[in-house]
């Protein structure tokens, strides 16, 4: 079937099977990488997007249940200020090892970020738990968030 | 330095033309110079026409910080700033890129990517700088004295220039023999813990490029059919429901018959295609044999007489003075199967160039294994296999493996089509956990003997588990006189003064692939060594800070791990807990370092423990990139805890119980409320950091929890053996 898509601003014709899950369409037919495969079951958020602004994890998410939403990836979040300013607090604070699970732990934080600007530690560890990080970089994703609310409020 | 005035007049010429300063070593370890396209040797530092500086990163980047630490380097000697150096992954080539601990092998592992570059780049720097300045001297009539390079300028009295002005004038030198390095006091940028990595950014944007990114044109994607249980042949397939799957193009068993290739045109068709893939399989020769029964051979074989003598300890008289003690203090550990699981599962990309050349795109960790297995099975000479490093989501030992098996594995999936198309590798994350290779299992079993006024007067110590490196190319370096050393590795050289050790090994049969895993053998023997000395300080009613000082004399290494233990029990404030809280000490040396880690607890066994603060001391000599080192602290000590608290892999008749992250559970952010490094001051060469954090963190988190009135768990994981935690 062929579906209409609108991702990061821009509406795509994709021919992909009922039940594909939207990261594989995001990966190897957008060719749009930064969104990682890490599970498969939504049990490490790697693959993390935003769907009309929520965080989902793609793995699990069927493309044809968001034809018409506003998808948006890792690759757009430096056009969302929450998420410049996400980016802007990894950078500052080298939050990234590896590296591969971060464009999720990004689209989780922005998503964090959207609906409480100021979150606690406890907060922030309730938020991410989804978002397992193998190299354990958690207490810099800790800090990064709270450095990007700075950001923000300034 | 000299000018070779004839050289570079034949030279200068062609220089120009390619305007490129290549500087590195040649096979024999000397260090040479030349330009692009001339030179007979691979260099670690290219400067373009243009200024560019580039550092060449032998080591593959997973995490672990080489891809800032080497250009870190060469930008220190030159003159540079961070952001005036790129970076590229160096080609395949055992010889001039070879790891210099590994012989003539290149390759990334047991922690030595600085402590083994540290000299070759900072030397290729210096080099670069030496020249520069000797072309400038000559350009500028003046002597190379008064020349210096600062933050990419080169500045000699009243006139300063471009590095570009002079690249082609020094491509025609030779390379001094012996540069001058930076004396530590000028250093700028080692040790400058304001130095970013040079891979934050594009890991940050979604630019960065993994292996499992490739998208060659039109490449299919192979996934590999495998037996429940190793060993298993496939004899027969039937693909008439993968015929189904949109997508799906073939279907084949393997050469060796270990699986059956299942190509498609992308990942989710080749999915789809294996789970519908229904293969007859000869189970005759798999492994078959269950967990528990590993756990009970490993168990029996503690209380045989070991195999081989680990430490030319007196067994005898160990036993001998542990029976005529006051006090003994005896304790049985065990420690089970884990998976490395890195965030990326494993996968590589190969093509065929339309010369024949065999292409590999790999976050590759060895890149020589792949190197000789590709002669033999595209029947081809080295210099036709080209291997292409890219970023690798993690590794922690798994892309390590001596055979090479995902990538011969893609090899063979490769040789069966007609090579016309590009052939992607993808494991999916149950690949990873049921297919992978495992930290093998192992006991211990410890007695020490303490006489009436609580000093140690026998230790006696039996180690059993299937060893690592026995039986792969690794042996001649890592296996003596029978021994493996990833065994004992942590116990049989501890630093500890400890009277009538005697320390025993017994190689437990095979049971299932095994593999490092980050920290190798200190991840059972740092555990066992840290919590019997608790116990034993305990026995001897001392406290455990100035128990293990009392045993750290003697030696240099003695003298660094007690530095450590000091400088993290001033931090972490040891012995004064705040209400609520228990703390918990452990240290350990591994892979040239030394790291103490104080663990701090609230909570109990029973409602649930809580991690609020890791404290850690690090002495590895001069820390290259300090931030670096901080944050492979707080990775390993992560990992550490992570998996000492859930996690293990089981076998049932052979098959892996687990599949999947919700039954191997990573460690989560709300695991460790606060990790705080401490990085001692140095002058010694830098060594180890990737893998030193990792072996102290269980052992303490055990102390505390200990200390707190719950069980000394002596049989991982926690949360199976008695220990809830919040």
């Amino acid at each position: 079937m062929t579906l209409k898509l609108t991702l990061n601003g821009t509406t795509h014709d994709v021919v992909a099977e009922p039940g594909t899950p939207l990261l594989w369409v995001i990966r190897d037919e957008l060719k749009l990488t930064g969104t990682k495969f890490g599970c498969g079951v939504a049990s490490c958020g790697a693959c993390t997007v935003h769907v009309d602004g929520e965080p989902v994890r793609s793995c699990q998410t069927y493309v044809e249940d968001v034809e018409g939403a506003e998808i948006t990836t890792i690759e757009a979040m430096s056009e969302n200020k929450i998420g410049a300013a996400v980016q802007q607090a990894w950078v500052e604070l080298d939050v990234v090892q590896c590296g591969y699970c971060q464009s999720g732990q990004i689209m989780s934080a922005v998503g964090l970020l959207s609906e409480n600007p100021k979150p606690t530690a406890e907060e922030i560890d309730d938020y991410m738990s989804g978002n397992a990080c193998r190299c354990a970089t958690y207490q810099r994703i800790r800090k990064g968030i709270q450095r990007a609310s700075e950001i923000l409020e300034a | 330095m000299t000018l070779t005035t004839s050289r570079r007049g034949f030279l200068k010429t062609a220089a120009a033309a390619s305007a490129v300063l290549l500087i590195g070593a040649r096979d024999d370890g000397v260090l040479a110079a030349g330009s692009e396209g001339s030179s007979p040797f691979n260099p670690f530092v290219k400067i373009d026409a243009d200024g560019t500086v580039t550092a060449i990163v032998k080591h593959f980047e997973k995490g672990q910080g080489p891809a800032t630490g080497l250009p870190t380097l060469i930008a220190e000697e030159i003159g540079l700033r961070m952001d005036q150096i790129e970076y590229e992954f160096a080609p395949s080539d055992p010889k001039l890129y070879n790891n210099l601990a590994f012989g003539p092998f290149q390759g990334t592992g047991g922690s030595t990517a600085m402590a083994n570059s540290w000299a070759q780049y900072r030397q290729a720097g210096a080099a670069a700088r030496e020249m520069l300045i000797a072309a400038a001297a000559e350009t500028w009539g003046v002597s190379a004295e008064v020349i210096s390079i600062e933050e990419g300028i080169v500045k000699g009295g009243e006139r300063e220039a471009p590095l570009a002005e002079f690249v082609a004038l020094a491509a025609t030198l030779e390379a001094p023999a012996e540069p001058r390095l930076k004396d530590p006091a000028e250093f700028k940028l080692i040790g400058n813990p304001h130095v970013r990595r040079k891979d934050s950014p594009i890991k940050t944007n979604g630019h960065a490029q993994y292996a499992m990114d490739m998208h060659l044109p039109n490449q299919m994607v192979v996934l590999i059919a495998r037996p429940e249980a190793r060993g298993g042949i496939a004899t027969a397939f039937d693909d008439s429901a993968s015929r189904d799957v949109k997508g799906f193009v073939n279907a084949a068993i393997l050469p060796n018959k270990a699986g059956v290739a299942v190509y498609a045109e992308n990942t989710w068709a080749a999915i789809q295609a294996r789970d519908a893939l229904d293969v007859t399989w000869d189970m005759s020769n798999a492994e078959t044999r269950s967990s528990d029964q590993i756990e009970a051979e490993i168990r029996a074989a503690l209380e045989t007489s070991p195999q081989y003598n680990a430490n030319d300890g007196d067994a005898a008289a160990a036993a001998q003075a542990i029976d005529g003690a006051a006090t003994v203090v005896e304790k049985t550990f065990y420690f089970p199967l884990l998976a490395h699981a890195p965030m990326e599962p494993l996968n590589c990309t190969i093509e065929q160039t339309a010369d024949g050349d065999i292409v590999l795109h790999d976050g590759i960790q060895i890149p020589t294994g792949p190197h000789m297995a590709y002669q033999q099975i595209f029947d081809l000479p080295a210099e036709k296999i080209h291997i292409k490093t890219m970023l690798a989501g993690g590794s922690f030992g798994r892309r390590a493996t001596p055979d090479a098996d995902y990538q011969v594995e893609a090899a063979l999936a490769f040789v069966m089509t007609d090579r016309s198309r590009p052939v992607k590798l993808v494991w999916t994350r149950e690949d990873d956990i049921r297919g992978g290779y495992y930290r093998p299992a192992f006991g211990h079993k410890v007695r020490v003997g303490l006489d009436a006024d609580g000093n140690i007067v026998g230790w006696h110590h039996q180690i059993a588990g299937q060893p690592v490196v026995k039986g792969t190319a690794f042996e001649p370096m890592l296996v003596h006189d029978g021994v493996d050393h990833t065994s004992i590795e942590g116990v049989a050289d501890s630093p500890y003064q400890i009277p009538g050790m005697a320390v025993g090994l017994t190689d437990t049969p095979k049971a299932t692939s095994v593999l490092w895993w980050r920290s190798v053998g200190h991840t059972h023997t740092a555990y066992v060594m840290e919590t019997m000395m608790d116990l034993v300080a305990q026995a001897a009613g001392r406290d455990p800070l100035e128990f293990r000082l009392a045993h750290l004399t003697g030696s240099k290494d003695a003298d660094r791990n007690a530095g450590v233990l000091k400088l993290v029990a001033e931090k972490a404030g040891w012995g004064q807990a705040p209400s609520g809280r228990t703390q918990g000490l452990a240290v350990h040396k591994s892979f040239g370092s030394y790291v103490a880690e104080v663990v701090e607890i609230s909570g109990d066994v029973d409602s649930g423990i809580v991690v609020e603060k890791v404290t850690c001391a690090v002495d590895c000599g001069i820390a290259v990139n300090p931030d670096v080192v901080v944050a492979q602290m707080e990775g390993g000590i992560g990992y550490g805890i992570g998996h000492a608290m859930r996690d293990h892999i089981t076998l049932t008749d052979g098959a892996v119980d687990q599949s999947n992250f919700p039954d191997y559970e990573p460690l989560r952010i709300g695991d460790i409320k606060a990790i705080e490094v401490h990085i001692m001051p140095s002058a010694e060469a830098p060594t180890g950091v990737g893998e030193p954090g990792v072996p102290p963190a269980a052992p303490a988190l055990a102390n505390a929890i200990a200390a707190a009135a719950g069980p000394l768990v002596t049989a991982l994981p926690m949360e199976m053996n008695g220990v809830s935690f919040a």
